[in-house]
């Protein structure tokens, strides 16, 4: 199996809090890895050095490399921009755009790259909303407002948003934490379908969670990677002894 | 009224329950808030009535105002108003919105904080300073400069005929776009800070540039609070009295020209009312008062019309 993601000594600053301490860790193409750990153990954060999110926080400071396929992301004079049309990235909340209509939302990424003729936007728009099962719910309503769905479609939205820029990577932050269980259930059954294309990332504090959808888990202590391989051997027969009285919730 | 209300008035202890007392004084000063609109309404009506009696629906249509002859027509007054008016807002708006825009999402902190305090404090100069460095600084510039420009280059236009005066529409206008631009711009900056970071997070998560971004998430979420910013200018643009009389020449005719003078209801209030001795003539200047009154409370009615709209659209959501 080909690495998509690779991080190596992978160290995240804010001002002086040190976030992320030295990680190293490859994610596997066309896969599902979970990331766990207790709050505050620099998860989130790692997911968003991945695809450049930090850029936005000024006290912000990451060293180390992010190899996507064979290149640097944090190389100088690699524009963010077209590493995050690359790596989409869906997050906790559902946040749809709210002044616009459930199909504006879905191609609103697409449309970034330029013009796009009204049979091309059709055609991704109701390709993406398939692909996320949400098409039979909304296709009578496309012209309405986003926000007049559920949470659990919202956030089907969102990732139908993600996909229709035809990301090769993924990073799911949370994305069913917010969610009912029905919601969650169907995030999952569409995390499970979507690694046939792309490889996707997932933070999760649900431990039954990553069990479920995950190939392979990393798991976080204090900003470091504390353990990491097939969900499986982490599940069962972990290496570490933080790692098993992690999942078998003794602390956390 | 049942036994619980009475025993909710009336405490054992201290006789009157405080809570009551709170309430009844509440109701007494906001009902005295809409008591004083009424009665001034009242008011002006009433000692409107000869003008109305006498001139009826002509007062609005008619465009002659002589004292002496004792006829007055207000058309001039209610099209300098609102020409000048929209004309200030139509510039002030992208100017407004580029400033918060840039306050917001694109200075340094520090620095779009000095900006801001910067646009705050011209908010505070009394109308009168504008109107002053108007008619003394702005208005011989114009008469020098750009409006000579205007007449040889556009002067094929309706807009830009005439001789160049200085004191004109054009300057009301443009000490108008002064006067708004801060008010505009301080509550939009508000505005686009309440924006979520997740709605920008959602569009740069998406690939979009920083402009994109601003032009995806941030105004498009920040739209109606925009909107009610803009309407907000233009209640002060209407009802601005000093700058504008300083600087538009106070020349009550309907010229499609900018360069050519004209007048506003609030200018000729200010301008006659010590000087008009007739009844008439100060039931004239009332009635225009019951008009611009009557104008500024219909915009401030459409802007809540499109506010609900806009926001009813939106809801449901983290709006």
């Amino acid at each position: 199996m080909t690495t998509k993601v690779k991080l190596e000594n992978l160290n995240v600053h804010f001002g002086n809090t040190h976030a992320v301490k030295d990680v190293s860790i490859d994610f596997p193409e066309n896969s599902v890895t979970a990331i766990i750990g207790p709050s505050g153990c620099g998860k989130s954060t790692v997911l968003r050095s991945i695809n450049r999110m930090h850029d936005l926080a000024p006290s912000a400071r990451v060293t180390g490399k992010i190899i996507l396929d064979d290149a640097d992301i944090y190389d100088k004079g690699v524009d963010p921009v077209s590493i995050r049309r690359r790596v989409g990235m869906v997050f906790q909340k559902p946040n749809p755009f709210p002044a616009m209509s459930i199909y504006d939302n879905v191609i609103a990424g697409y449309k970034l790259n330029g013009k796009v003729n009204r049979s091309e936007a059709d055609g991704i728009v109701e390709s993406s909303l398939k692909r996320v099962a949400l098409w039979d719910e909304v296709k009578d309503r496309l012209k309405t407002s986003a926000m007049e769905l559920s949470g659990g479609q919202q956030q089907r939205l969102c990732i139908a948003r993600t996909i229709a820029v035809k990301p090769e990577v993924i990073l799911m932050d949370e994305p069913a934490s917010a969610l009912d269980p029905l919601s969650t259930l169907k995030i999952e059954e569409l995390i499970e379908e979507l690694k046939e294309k792309y490889t996707i990332i997932i933070v999760t504090h649900n431990m039954q969670q990553a069990a479920r959808v995950s190939d392979f888990t990393a798991f976080f202590y204090l900003g470091e990677l504390v353990e990491c391989g097939e969900t499986r051997k982490i599940f069962t027969t972990p290496d570490k002894k933080q790692t098993e009285d992690y999942i078998t919730g003794r602390f956390g | 009224m049942p036994p619980e209300a009475t025993s909710q008035k009336w405490n054992i202890k201290t006789g009157l329950n405080g809570d009551f007392i709170f309430k009844g004084i509440t109701v007494v000063f906001a009902f005295s808030i809409l008591a004083i609109l009424l009665i001034m309404v009242y008011e002006m009506a009433g000692e409107s009535l000869p003008a109305m009696k006498k001139f009826g629906w002509r007062f609005i249509t008619g465009q002659d105002w002589d004292a002496v002859q004792g006829t007055f027509g207000a058309l001039p007054y209610l099209w300098g108003s609102v020409v000048s008016s929209v004309l200030a807002l139509l510039l002030a708006t992208p100017l407004s919105i580029g400033s918060a825009v840039f306050i917001t999402e694109i200075a340094p902190k520090k620095f779009g904080g000095v900006i801001a305090a910067l646009v705050e404090l011209l908010a505070a100069i009394p109308s009168v300073i504008y109107g002053l460095w108007g008619v003394l600084v702005m208005a011989p510039w114009l008469q020098q400069t750009v409006q000579p420009f205007l007449i040889d280059h556009f002067g094929f236009l309706p807009f830009f005929q005439g001789a160049p005066y200085g004191v004109s529409m054009l300057a009301a206008v443009f000490i108008l776009m002064i006067m708004v631009v801060p008010i505009i711009t301080s509550i939009t900056k508000e505005v686009l800070l309440a924006v979520p970071q997740s709605q920008k997070e959602a569009a740069i998560a998406l690939g979009a540039t920083r402009w994109e971004m601003i032009r995806m998430a941030v105004l498009p979420y920040g739209r109606s609070g925009i909107l009610g910013a803009v309407i907000l200018g233009l209640g002060r643009a209407v009802g601005e009295t000093m700058a504008v009389t300083m600087v538009i020449g106070n020349t009550p005719q309907i010229s499609l020209s900018l360069l050519s003078p004209a007048y506003t209801m609030p200018s000729v209030i200010a301008n006659e009312f010590a000087e008009a001795s007739s009844k008439l003539h100060s039931a004239a200047l009332m009635e225009i008062g019951l008009i611009l009154l009557a104008v500024t409370l219909v915009i401030n009615a459409l802007a809540r019309l499109l506010l609900w709209s806009v926001t009813r659209k939106q809801s449901g959501g983290g709006l």
